[in-house]
């Protein structure tokens, strides 16, 4: 029963990708999208973190919205794999149930 | 697949209704079926089409209305949410002695049991906020 | 109500506190509108939102109504179990005799009362997250 997490919040300014990365299943995914794509780039504070968090389960960056707020997806951190709405979609549909970490 | 929606956030103040607006776009896009959007906290200002964005902004009441439009998408908006925000369609402005009405194309007014439905019959829910 | 595909498991995750938002209020209005709906329901606490089952709250000063007894009357729906992180309680120096008291009567064992705020660890709720088929933020 894998979940798929969405986490829409900057991790700098919000607890939100802590509290998700803390309570998931292993196995489970974590989508980063709106304010959240910035926890996804290299180089960060909570680089270490997200990254550990890639040993146990898969993490996705939304690329509208990395490209929207000028950051490359070659600054993002490796592992994680970069997706469009249409792949967002395709995690929602993959994966047995959506949790939003509002 | 089946899929529901919900929307948390007005327009504009965040961007989950863009967010919502996008996903559902590319999930029917993808050729899954949307069985409805439902609008809840803020989110039911998303149904109001007072709304007068600039010109060269995009207007999400509109797209909803268009989504709704094209593909036969049930929009629904929350009652007990939409009384306290000032959302009314003309039956809810009668009902409270209101002089007008204010909801937009293809939303409609309707309870929270609308919500539990659409988690019931469809095969994911997926929710939008802040 | 109609349910062709059988009970589902709703769960209703409660993350923010009280008043600074509406979010908790409006999620109670959810929890009791979908109590009709006769899905398998439960309510998870965590991070901020312990701060809703805080017992004594008074909102005399700030005009705004005090939902918190709502929360005590969720077993007369048939909503009883209320799982509280045991982490998150910890971490606001919080322990289960700062939250209200929330009882319902246990049909199956002779209508006994029994507590509904069933404290968990962290590890236990990510298990029962994963459980849900309906996951609804607030």
């Amino acid at each position: 029963m894998a979940m798929l997490h969405t986490v829409n919040k900057s991790p700098f300014e919000n607890r939100s990708l802590d509290s998700c990365l803390g309570r998931i299943k292993d196995g489970a995914a974590v989508l980063l999208f709106e304010d959240a794509v910035y926890g996804a780039m290299k180089g960060t504070a909570v680089a270490g973190k997200v990254q550990s968090a890639m040993e146990k389960s898969k993490v996705y960056v939304l690329g509208p919205d990395l490209r929207a707020r000028g950051m490359s997806e070659d600054q993002v951190l490796d592992g994680i794999n970069v997706v469009d709405y249409g792949g967002f979609v395709d995690l929602v549909t993959e994966h047995d149930s959506v949790q939003a970490w509002l | 697949m089946k899929l529901a929606v919900m929307v948390n956030e007005g327009p504009y103040q965040h961007q989950s209704a863009d967010s919502a607006l996008q996903f559902t776009k590319a999930a029917l896009e993808k050729g899954h079926e949307v069985f409805r959007v439902f609008f809840y906290h803020d989110g039911v200002n998303n149904g109001t089409r007072f709304g007068v964005p600039p010109q060269d902004d995009r207007n999400i009441t509109v797209q909803w209305s268009e989504l709704a439009e094209q593909h036969n998408i049930d929009l629904v908006v929350c009652v007990a949410a939409a009384q306290r925000r000032g959302l009314l369609d003309e039956n809810e402005a009668k009902r409270h002695g209101k002089d007008g009405n204010n909801i937009a194309n293809g939303f409609r007014i309707s309870g929270l049991g609308q919500l539990i439905e659409a988690g019931i019959q469809s095969d994911r829910l997926v929710v939008f906020g802040d | 109500m109609e349910n062709e595909g059988g009970i589902k498991k709703f769960m209703y995750v409660n993350r923010k506190a009280p008043y600074g938002t509406i979010y908790a209020l409006e999620s109670l209005e959810v929890v009791l509108i979908g109590a009709a709906f006769d899905q398998d329901v439960s309510l998870a606490f965590l991070d901020d939102g312990v701060y809703q089952l805080a017992k004594g709250q008074d909102t005399k000063g700030i005009g705004m109504k005090n939902f918190s007894p709502i929360y005590k009357v969720l077993g007369d729906y048939d909503i009883n179990k209320l799982y509280v992180e045991k982490e998150s309680l910890e971490a606001r120096g919080l322990t289960l005799d700062d939250l209200q008291e929330i009882m319902y009567e246990d049909e199956d064992d002779d209508w006994e009362e029994k507590p509904s705020i069933r404290v968990v660890s962290a590890a236990e709720l990510r298990d029962l997250m994963d459980e849900q088929d309906i996951v609804l933020s607030f």
